[in-house]
């Protein structure tokens, strides 16, 4: 169903925009040779037809030819998902090992220096807009102290300035609401029954505390993901990281509708796809909550 | 009059005084308030403020640096590619960030309440529709549909608004929503309905004002939003054209420098962006607390 809706409103964007034949051929070419590609590309039906056979065809798989790789669309669009997948995922796994961790902290550790400095640093991260961040780490990083590569991808190292640039917003977030949802969760009662059996801190806090907290938190993560997806077409575009991110700008500013299309849908379908997963670990957080 | 003999018949209850809510204002939000009245103003008075024309270009005077780092023209905070003066661009940037993100907000906020409005009181069809769209939008890599909205119509100030805008009308549609439905079982709704009172009546003297302050408080932290996603089009080249100056744009176009180490083209405007949007952050939080405590995960 969503994925319907994503498909039209691509389709009606992108017709939106006029002739993608001006784009293919020259300004010159014959009439003859205009009405020829007009009917290989099937843009000489009207347009509901063209609207059937495109979510026909998007069902397959299939959104044509690119017209500036001249490869098929889905191809081209897949190709690069590797390369975004492994940016998003270190991006989304640094965010969550240094959020998880501040939030509880800061929880624990209320009105301290601890909690202070964390959630400085947290309005900081959800303040500062990824494109500034990118740039910023840039200059620090690779201008005035040449540690890490400028763009590009291959070593590990390639690999830091990207993935902090698109993680810090999801940290933050996180670090918020985890320490937001362990506050309320420490104050139940049931923590302290187990304070008053005499647990160690640690599993009070871990065992009682955070199990219970994490509901809301994989809540925040799986959306945290969707943005982390929409981040990476800016990072891409800063750090020169081929992936999927890139390629929509790129296509984009080309005018090659058909990858476009493409792009847009692989992301819906990964939005989508976590956002299943986030619902099936509901059910496994919390013995509760069963689906149908 | 009236009123007072209601109270005695035991028909009212008396009014309580009203509790001081907002006792004090803590001091990073009254400094960030501050920050952005300073910021209003100077937009407002850019014209009568700024050291120099934000237009003039000036060949000898290209990527001056600051005065206190050996700037030869003594521009306070340098110049740009072009010899601009980097603090005059900055103060008129501030009219278009402010002039998109409030406006936006306003869009984004009056469609998305109308919509929860009618979502969460007029039957399920109603509901089941608006509520779809929404999940389709959501499902949508947010700047990657405004990129192609405007990369469509094409750049301009009018579409940058109308794109903005329409990107965030879900919130205020989910809250809006959320507390219709739980306020229309209230008794007090029902009365208004067993007085003759009509649904427009309901929905707009008895509904929407009871769901104001919650829909405050996500238009106040939106706006941070709004403020970025602007800025982030402007640096992608969508946004306003030059030679108007918007902050995004400046970063965008000081980014090519940083590699010649001439920062200061990129940095100011994306610290003034920073310290805003920050600003903008901390005194919703503070609203959300004093307005709303509930809404912790908005």
């Amino acid at each position: 169903m969503v994925l319907w809706g994503i498909s039209t409103i691509v389709f009606v964007v992108m017709r939106l925009s006029g002739d993608p034949i001006v784009l293919i051929l020259p300004p010159d070419a014959p009439t003859a040779e205009v009405f020829r590609v007009r009917r290989e590309m099937g843009l000489d039906q009207p347009l509901w037809v063209q609207y059937l056979v495109f979510l026909r065809n998007a069902v397959r798989g299939d959104f044509g030819q690119s017209i500036h790789f001249r490869q098929p669309a889905f191809a081209v669009a897949l190709e690069r998902i590797p390369a975004t997948l492994q940016l998003a995922v270190t991006a989304f796994a640094l965010a969550v090992m240094v959020a998880v961790p501040v939030g509880i902290l800061a929880a624990v550790r209320r009105y301290t220096l601890y909690d202070h400095l964390g959630m400085l640093l947290a309005l900081l991260g959800q303040s500062v807009p990824t494109f500034f961040l990118g740039i910023l780490l840039l200059l620090v990083f690779a201008v005035w102290f040449p540690l890490l590569p400028i763009g590009g991808t291959g070593t590990p190292a390639h690999l830091v300035m990207p993935a902090v640039t698109l993680g810090a917003f999801a940290m933050a977030s996180i670090a918020r609401l985890t320490r937001s949802a362990m506050l309320e969760v420490l104050s139940q009662d049931y923590v302290r029954t187990a304070r008053a059996k005499g647990l160690r801190e640690a599993t009070v806090v871990l065992r009682h505390g955070f199990r219970n907290a994490l509901i809301p938190v994989v809540t925040i993560m799986g959306l945290q993901f969707g943005t982390l997806l929409g981040g990476a077409v800016v990072t891409e575009t800063i750090f020169a990281w081929p992936g999927i991110g890139r390629l929509a700008i790129q296509s984009i500013f080309n005018r090659d509708y058909p990858v476009v299309q493409a792009t847009v849908f692989l992301a819906a379908v990964a939005f989508v796809a976590v956002n299943l997963a986030v619902d099936v670990l509901y059910a496994v957080l919390d013995p509760r909550i069963r689906y149908e | 009059m009236g009123t007072e003999r209601a109270v005695r018949a035991g028909l009212l209850l008396p009014r309580r005084p009203a509790r001081r809510r907002v006792a004090r204002v803590p001091l990073p939000v009254a400094f960030f308030i501050c920050f952005l009245v300073a910021l209003v103003l100077s937009a407002v008075l850019a014209d009568y403020l700024v050291p120099a024309d934000p237009y003039r270009q000036s060949l000898r005077g290209r990527l001056d640096a600051p005065f206190w780092l050996g700037g030869t023209t003594g521009a306070i905070l340098g110049t740009d590619q072009l010899g601009r003066d980097i603090l005059s661009r900055i103060l008129f940037g501030s009219r278009i960030s402010l002039l998109v993100g409030f406006t936006a907000v306003m869009i984004g906020g009056l469609l998305g309440s109308l919509l929860g409005l009618v979502a969460g009181y007029a039957g399920r069809v109603a509901d089941e529709i608006i509520m779809t769209v929404a999940d389709i939008q959501l499902a949508f890599p947010l700047v990657l549909l405004a990129i192609a909205i405007v990369a469509v119509l094409g750049p301009s100030l009018e579409n940058l608004i109308l794109v903005v805008g329409l990107s965030g009308w879900v919130t205020y549609a989910r809250i809006a929503r959320a507390q219709v439905m739980s306020l229309k079982q209230k008794e007090f709704i029902e009365a208004v309905r067993a007085l003759g009172g009509s649904d427009l009546r309901i929905l707009f003297r008895h509904l929407l004002p009871n769901t104001l302050s919650p829909l405050i408080v996500v238009a106040t932290l939106d706006l941070a939003r709004t403020i970025v996603l602007e800025s982030t089009l402007s640096f992608l080249g969508l946004g306003v054209q030059p030679p108007t100056p918007s902050w995004g744009q400046m970063i965008g176009e000081g980014r090519e420098y940083l590699i010649i180490g001439r920062w200061w083209v990129s940095v100011f405007p994306g610290i003034v962006l920073m310290l805003t949007t920050m600003a903008v952050n901390r005194i919703g939080d503070w609203v959300r607390d004093v307005l709303d405590p509930t809404l912790r995960n908005v």
